[in-house]
C-alpha cells in the first residue's frame, strides 16, 4: 500500500479522500493556490504545498505545478478528485511517466470515455442501450418517416448543425414526422446554412439515473447500484438519493449489468459512473461515462457501505477487488442535498464571501456504513445518520475563483420517506449566515409533493419552479406550531426582560399568558400555560398544541416538540418577535399582548417602494462607470452602468424602455446590495 | 356620595377622550397613535399612574376661555418598564394640536422635577404643534421652564424624546438637549423654522419630509439617533432601550440573567482581518459575537457610519460600544465620526457605563473640507471625552491603531484601564509606506531602497509588540477568546473608583 498520497484537488472533495487516507494509515499531501492559504484541505493534511495563484488554470489544473508538488512532496500516487485534472487523459500520462500511480482508471478508457461519439459507438458495441436514432444522411421526408417509424414514435428531428432548440421538432405520429422534416431543413438551412437533419428517439419523462461500477486491474468488477440524480437546474445535479424510487430489479440488474460490460469493453479500473436516461416506461439509454468520482458518490456509500475512495486507492496498488456483486445488497435509503452559495431568491445568483456562521447539523453514524466499519470520524450513532461533506469552516471564505459549493449534506434511513424526513431536520438545522445561500430552496423540494411521492423528470425544477424561487409558505398545520412555538418563546423572553435589576420592589411587571400572534398574514389569539417541560397554548378555537422546549433567549436554533412533531426553528430578533426559518420558509412572527395587537393594527401598513422604476445594485460593489445621464432615454438592454464586485466588472443594462429621471451614484461610490443606482420616469 | 363618585368618573371619561373621537379618528388616519395607546404601548400594562388629568390653561384671549378641554393637551404621570420606575409625557394632538400654553409645560415641569428628586428616566413623547400663540410670552415662558429642566436633569437621569408628530420651532430645543431622539419614519419631523419659512426667506423650495424628517436626521444632520417604522415598533425600541439604561447618576447600569458564557469561544474570529491590509471587514461581527446573545443596540446607526456606537451586555451587564468601522472610509475619524462618538463616550460616562474600545484607525481624515470645518477641535471632542471619562475602560485593537488616533481611541495614554490587542495590530506612528518616505526622504528616487526600508519599518513597527514592551498594551491576546478575556476585564473593574480633580466643570471644545 501506498505511504504517501497526493489529492491533487481542493474543498470537500479533497477533505473527503484525506479522511479515507488517514483511517487507511496514509500520509497525505494538500495543494493550494494563494486562495487557499487557509482553506479546510490544508489544516487536515499532513502536508500542504503552495502552487500557484487562485484561478484554477494558474494552479490546480496546470500539470507540471501538481507534478512539481508530487515530486516534492515524494507522493506515490494521486487522488485526482472530481473536476479539475480528474479526466485529463494528459495528467494520467505524465503521472505514468513518472512512475507515480494515478488513483483513477487508466489513460485509455478516459480517452475513450471522453468523446462523447467514440463512447457511443463504444457503448453500443458493448451491448448498452443508447438512444435509437439514425446518424446518416436523411433524403426526403418520406425516408424521414420510415426512419422515424423504426425507431418508434415520439422521435426528435434535429439540425446536425443546431443548437438553442433552433430546427427541433418533436414528432408523434407519421405525419408530424412528414411536417417537422420539412419545417426543420428549412429552418436549418435558414439559420445554419445547412440543412442535414438526423433523427432519434425522443425520451419523454426523463430521469437521470447513474450505475456506480468499481473494477480491478485484475479484470473483476460489480457495480453498486443506482442514484437518481434528476432533481437538476440547468444541468447543474441539485438533489441525489439512491436508491431511485423508480426502478425495479429488473431494470437495475440490466442497467448494471450493461454498465459493467461497458466498464470491461474499455479496461477500466477503478471507481465509475455510466449515466442513463431513462424514460417513463423504465427504458433506459446511455448518456456517457464518467470515469471519476462523482460528486454525489456518498449516497451510494451510505447504502451499500463501501467506502469508495477506499476501494479507488486499493485498487490503484494493484490489490484485487475484495467485494462479490451478491455482497451488494441495497440497505435503507439515502439523499444528499448539495448546498451552493447561490442566492435562491436571486436567481440562483453565486454568493461569494466570509461564512460568518457556518454549524452544520451535528453528523451521526447509522446504516450499512457503521455496520460495514467504513464510517470515518467520531460521530454518535443513530436510528437515522447525517453526513456532512464539507470543505468550508466557520470564519472561512468562499471564494469567487471556485464552484461555490458550501457542503454536501447527506442523510440516511431505513426507508425513503425516513431518509426524507431525517434531512428536513437537518437542512433546518444547518446554520450558514453571511452570503446568501440554497438552502431555502432545497428544504422547500424536500417538502414538494412530487418529489415526496418520488414522481421526478430531470424538468422538475424548471416546471415547478418556472419563474425562479420566491420562497415558500408553511402549511396551517406547520404553521400553528411555529406560532405556537413563538408564542411560548416569546413568554420566556419576556419574563427573563422583568428579572432585569433596578424593579421598584412588589410593582414587579407580570408577564401575562394571552398573546396575539401573526404570521403568514394570519392572526393565532392564543392563551399560553406553562408548565416546567414546556407550554400548552390553546387557540381561540379551543385545540391546544403542546410545546416542549428548552429554548432560551440568545438561541439561535430552536429545538421543538410541538405535539410529537420534531421542529427545529433558525430564530432571529426583529423588533416585537422573531425572524423564523424552517421548511424553506422565511417569516416575521409578531407576538404582542391583546392590547399591543390592537394598536398594531392601526399602522398603516408600509408597502415596500416600487423598485420597478429603479436600478438597484444586485450586489455590493463599486461603481466604475455611468453610461447615461439624467433625461436620457434609454432602450431595452442598453448598459447602463459598470459595477465592480470581486474584481468583476458587470454592467447593469435596462431592462426596459425608459427615461432616466434620477441618478444616485457616480463612479467611486461603493454600493451594498438594493442600494439604488438610478430611477426612472 | 354616590353622585361625586359618577361625576369623578365622568370627568375622567371626558379627559380619557382628550379632543374627542372625530380627532383621535383622525390621529389614527394619519398612522398615529393618541397619546394614552402611545403611553400603553411604552410602559407595562397597568402601570400607568397620571397626574394632572384636570389641568386646564387660563387663558382667556382670542376666545380660548370657551375651550378647557381637561388636561390641556398633554398626558403625564409615571409607569414601569420592565418593573422599573420611569416618568412619561406625551402630548395629545387631538387637543389643540398638542400645543403648548403655560400649564401644558408646567405638568411637564412637575413629572420632570419628581424624576430628578426620585432618580428615574423621563420619556418625552412629542406630537406638538408648537406654541400656543394665544398666550404669547406665557407660552414660552413655559418652554423655558422645561428647557432649565431638561439642562439640569442632563447627566443625573437619562432623558428620552420620541418625535411622533410634528416638533417645530424653539420646541425642538427640549428634545435637542435629552440624550437620545428617536422618530418614526414618515409621520414626523422636526425642524426650527417650516418649510414656508423657508420659501419665504431663501427661496429655498423643500418638504417638510426633506427638511426635517426621520431620514433626514438619521442621515444628514444626526438629531435623532434613530428612526423606527411606526409608533408601535418605536415604543417597543424605546422600552428596549430603557433595559440597557441605568435610572439615574448614582445607580449602576441593570444587569439582567443571561444565557450565554462568557467564555464563549469564536474561533472564527482569527480569520476576521483579512490577509491584505488594505481589505475591509465588518466590525459588526466582532461586535456581535463579543456581546451576550448577538445583541446590539445601535445609537446613530445611519451617520457618520465609519464609527459605531451602542449598547450591548457582556454578562448580563450594560456596555457601550464605541468601534471603528473599516467597512466605511477605512475607518478614518473625521469631523462627524469624532462628534458621535464624543457624545456617546460622555453619555456613557454620565450614567456609569462602562466602555469597551475597538480600534482599527488608519488615522484622522485628511483635506481643506474637513480642515476648514474644524476637524482639529471636533476631533479633540473625542479626545477629551475619553480623557476626561472615568468608567471602566477597556480596549481592543483589532489591526491598525496609527498616530494621533491610537491616542484617542482610550489609549492606555488616557488612562484606558485594560488595552489589549490583537496580534494583527500594528500600533505605530503611520503606516510603512508613509513613514519611510519621511525617514528615508533621501531615498525616494530609489524605489528598490524604499521597499527595503518599508520591509524594515514593517518588522519592527507593524506589530502590537513594541507598543507591548513598553506597557502601552497589556496582553496581546487570541481573537478566539476576546469575549472571554473582555468580560473578565470588565468584571476587574467593577470596584474601580477615579476621582477627578474639584472643578465647576470641564471646557471641552465644544
Amino acid at each position: 500500500m501506498f505511504k504517501k498520497i497526493l489529492i491533487a484537488n481542493r474543498g470537500e472533495i479533497a477533505c473527503r479522500v484525506i479522511k479515507t487516507a488517514r483511517k487507511m494509515g496514509i500520509q497525505t499531501v494538500a495543494i493550494y493556490s494563494d486562495a487557499d492559504k487557509q482553506a479546510l484541505h490544508v489544516q487536515m493534511a499532513d502536508e500542504a504545498i503552495h502552487i500557484g495563484p487562485p484561478p484554477a488554470n494558474q494552479s490546480y489544473i496546470v500539470i507540471d505545478k501538481v507534478m512539481d508538488a508530487i515530486k516534492q512532496s515524494g507522493a506515490e500516487a494521486v487522488h485526482p478528485g472530481y473536476g479539475f485534472l480528474s479526466e485529463n487523459a494528459k495528467f494520467a500520462e505524465a503521472l505514468d511517466a513518472a512512475g507515480v500511480a494515478f488513483i483513477g482508471p487508466p489513460k485509455g478508457a478516459i480517452e475513450s470515455m471522453g468523446d462523447k461519439i467514440t463512447s457511443k459507438k463504444i457503448a453500443q458495441q458493448a451491448g448498452v442501450s443508447t438512444v435509437p436514432g439514425y446518424m446518416g444522411l436523411i433524403e426526403d421526408a418520406d425516408e424521414a418517416v420510415k426512419i422515424s417509424h423504426e425507431i418508434g414514435y415520439p422521435v426528435m428531428i434535429k439540425a446536425s448543425a443546431g443548437g438553442g432548440g433552433k430546427g427541433m421538432r418533436i414528432a408523434w405520429n407519421d405525419e408530424e414526422a412528414r411536417e417537422g422534416f420539412q419545417s426543420s431543413k428549412n429552418e436549418a438551412a435558414n439559420s445554419f446554412g445547412d440543412d442535414r437533419i438526423f433523427i432519434e428517439k425522443f425520451v419523454t419523462q426523463p430521469r437521470h439515473i447513474e450505475i456506480q461500477v468499481l473494477c480491478d486491474k485484475h479484470g473483476n468488477g460489480v457495480y453498486l447500484h443506482e442514484r437518481e440524480c434528476s432533481i437538476q437546474r440547468r444541468n447543474q445535479k441539485v438533489v441525489e438519493e439512491a436508491p431511485s424510487p423508480f426502478l425495479d430489479e429488473a431494470t437495475r440488474k440490466a442497467m448494471g449489468e450493461q454498465s459493467l460490460a461497458l466498464a470491461h469493453a474499455v479496461g477500466y479500473a477503478s471507481a465509475g459512473t455510466v449515466e442513463f436516461i431513462v424514460d417513463g416506461d423504465k427504458n433506459f439509454y446511455f448518456l456517457e461515462m464518467n470515469t471519476r468520482l462523482q460528486v454525489e458518490h456518498p449516497v451510494t456509500e451510505l447504502i451499500t457501505g463501501v467506502d469508495l475512495v477506499e476501494q479507488m486507492i486499493r485498487v490503484a496498488a494493484g490489490e484485487k477487488l475484495s467485494i462479490q456483486q451478491s455482497d451488494l445488497k441495497i440497505n435503507g435509503w439515502a439523499i444528499e442535498n448539495r448546498l451552493y452559495a447561490e442566492d435562491p431568491y436571486r436567481n440562483f445568483l453565486p454568493s461569494i464571501g466570509r461564512l460568518t456562521r457556518y454549524r452544520p447539523p451535528m453528523e451521526v453514524a447509522s446504516g450499512p456504513m457503521l455496520e460495514a466499519g467504513t464510517w470515518h470520524g467520531d460521530a454518535p450513532t443513530g436510528e437515522t445518520g447525517v453526513r456532512n461533506d464539507t470543505g468550508v469552516y466557520e470564519g472561512g471564505e468562499i471564494s469567487m475563483y471556485y464552484d461555490p459549493m458550501i457542503a454536501k449534506l447527506c442523510t440516511w434511513g431505513p426507508d425513503r420517506g425516513t431518509a426524507i424526513e431525517a434531512m428536513r431536520v437537518a437542512l433546518d438545522s444547518f446554520e450558514v449566515e453571511g452570503i446568501g445561500h440554497n438552502l431555502p430552496f432545497v428544504a422547500a423540494v424536500m417538502d414538494h409533493p412530487k418529489f415526496v411521492s418520488g414522481d421526478m423528470t430531470t424538468a422538475f425544477i424548471a416546471e415547478e419552479y418556472p419563474d425562479g424561487f420566491e420562497g415558500v409558505s408553511l402549511s396551517d398545520d406547520d404553521l400553528r406550531r411555529v406560532a405556537a412555538s413563538c408564542a411560548a418563546m416569546h413568554r420566556v423572553a419576556e419574563i427573563r426582560r422583568t428579572r432585569v435589576s433596578g424593579r421598584m420592589d412588589n410593582h414587579e411587571r407580570k408577564v401575562g399568558s394571552d398573546w396575539v400572534v401573526t404570521a403568514q398574514g394570519q392572526r393565532f389569539d392564543v392563551t399560553i400555560a406553562a408548565d416546567h417541560d414546556g407550554s400548552t397554548v390553546t387557540f381561540a378555537d379551543g385545540t391546544k398544541v403542546r410545546v416542549d422546549s428548552t429554548w432560551v433567549p440568545g438561541q439561535t436554533l430552536a429545538h421543538i416538540n410541538a405535539d410529537g412533531t420534531n421542529l427545529v426553528l433558525k430564530v432571529g430578533k426583529i423588533s416585537g418577535g422573531f425572524r423564523i426559518r424552517t421548511r424553506g420558509a422565511d417569516l416575521k412572527v409578531h407576538v404582542r399582548t391583546p392590547r399591543q395587537a390592537e394598536l398594531a393594527e392601526k399602522m398603516p401598513e408600509k408597502l415596500p417602494p416600487d423598485t420597478s422604476k429603479m436600478l438597484l445594485c444586485p450586489m455590493p460593489g463599486l461603481i466604475v462607470k455611468v453610461d447615461v445621464e439624467v433625461g436620457d432615454e434609454v432602450q431595452e438592454g442598453q448598459a447602463l452602468c459598470t459595477v465592480e464586485a470581486m474584481k468583476m466588472e458587470n454592467i447593469l443594462r435596462a431592462e426596459r424602455k425608459g427615461i432616466v429621471s434620477k441618478i444616485n451614484a457616480g463612479a467611486g461610490d461603493s454600493l451594498a446590495v438594493d442600494d439604488v443606482i438610478m430611477e426612472f420616469e | 356620595m354616590k353622585d361625586i363618585l359618577t361625576e369623578l368618573e365622568n370627568r375622567r371619561e371626558t379627559a380619557r377622550l382628550g379632543g374627542g373621537q372625530k380627532r383621535i379618528d383622525a390621529q389614527h388616519g394619519r398612522g398615529k397613535l393618541t397619546a394614552r395607546e402611545r403611553i400603553d404601548l411604552l410602559l407595562d400594562e397597568d402601570s400607568f399612574e397620571e397626574f394632572d388629568m384636570f389641568v386646564t390653561h387660563r387663558c382667556t384671549d382670542f376666545g380660548m376661555e370657551k375651550q378647557k378641554p381637561a388636561g390641556d393637551g398633554v398626558v403625564t404621570g409615571w409607569g414601569t418598564i420592565n418593573g422599573r420606575q420611569v416618568y412619561v409625557f406625551s402630548q395629545d394632538f387631538t387637543v389643540l394640536g398638542g400645543s403648548v400654553s403655560a400649564t401644558h409645560a408646567m405638568k411637564i415641569c412637575k413629572i420632570m422635577d419628581m424624576a430628578m428628586q426620585n432618580g428615574a428616566p423621563v420619556i418625552g413623547i412629542n406630537d406638538s404643534g408648537g406654541a400656543r400663540i394665544q398666550e404669547g410670552v406665557d407660552s414660552l415662558a413655559g418652554y423655558g421652564e422645561v428647557f432649565q429642566r431638561n439642562i439640569e436633569a442632563s447627566g443625573v437621569v437619562p432623558q428620552i424624546s420620541v418625535i411622533m408628530g410634528p416638533c417645530a420651532g424653539g420646541a425642538v430645543y427640549s428634545p435637542a438637549m435629552t440624550d437620545f431622539i428617536f422618530m418614526v419614519k414618515d409621520s414626523s419631523y422636526m425642524f426650527v423654522t417650516g418649510p414656508d419659512v423657508v420659501k419665504t426667506v431663501t427661496n429655498e423650495v423643500v418638504t417638510a419630509e426633506e427638511l426635517g424628517g426621520a431620514s433626514t436626521h438619521t442621515r444628514k444632520s444626526s438629531v435623532a439617533d434613530a428612526a423606527f417604522e411606526n409608533d408601535v415598533e418605536a415604543l417597543a425600541e424605546v422600552r428596549r432601550l430603557v433595559d440597557f439604561l441605568p435610572l439615574n447618576n448614582q445607580s449602576k447600569p441593570p444587569v439582567r440573567p443571561f444565557f450565554d458564557d462568557p467564555a464563549r469561544i469564536e474561533a472564527s474570529l482569527d480569520t476576521l482581518i483579512p490577509e491584505n491590509p488594505n481589505q475591509p471587514y465588518d466590525m459588526k461581527e466582532l461586535i456581535l459575537k463579543l456581546a451576550d446573545e448577538a445583541d446590539f443596540y445601535e445609537i446613530q446607526e445611519e451617520f457618520a457610519k465609519n464609527i459605531i456606537t451602542g449598547f450591548i451586555r457582556l454578562e448580563g451587564q450594560t456596555v457601550g460600544v464605541v468601534a471603528n468601522q473599516p467597512m466605511v472610509l477605512a475607518g478614518v475619524l473625521d469631523i462627524d465620526s469624532a462628534r458621535k462618538a464624543a457624545r456617546f463616550v460622555r453619555f456613557c460616562d454620565c450614567f456609569e457605563i462602562p466602555l469597551l474600545t475597538l480600534v482599527d484607525v488608519p488615522g484622522f481624515l485628511p483635506g481643506t473640507t474637513q480642515e476648514y470645518n474644524g476637524v482639529i477641535k471636533h476631533g479633540a471632542k473625542l479626545l477629551f471625552a475619553y480623557g476626561e471619562a472615568t468608567v471602566p475602560k477597556v480596549t481592543v485593537i483589532t489591526r491598525k491603531a496609527y498616530g494621533g488616533a491610537y491616542v484617542v481611541m482610550s489609549s492606555k495614554h488616557l488612562r484606558g484601564d485594560i488595552n489589549y490587542a490583537w496580534p494583527t495590530s500594528e500600533v505605530a506612528v503611520m503606516g510603512a509606506k508613509g513613514a519611510t518616505e519621511i525617514i528615508h526622504r533621501a531615498d525616494l528616487g530609489d524605489p528598490e531602497k524604499i521597499a527595503a526600508h518599508a520591509a524594515e519599518y514593517e518588522a519592527r513597527f507593524a506589530n502590537p509588540f513594541v507598543a507591548a514592551e513598553r506597557g502601552f498594551i497589556d496582553e496581546v491576546i487570541q481573537p478566539r477568546s476576546t469575549r472571554k478575556r473582555v468580560a473578565r476585564a470588565f468584571a476587574s473593574l467593577r470596584g474601580k473608583k477615579k476621582p477627578m480633580p474639584w472643578k465647576k466643570h470641564d471646557n471641552i471644545p465644544l
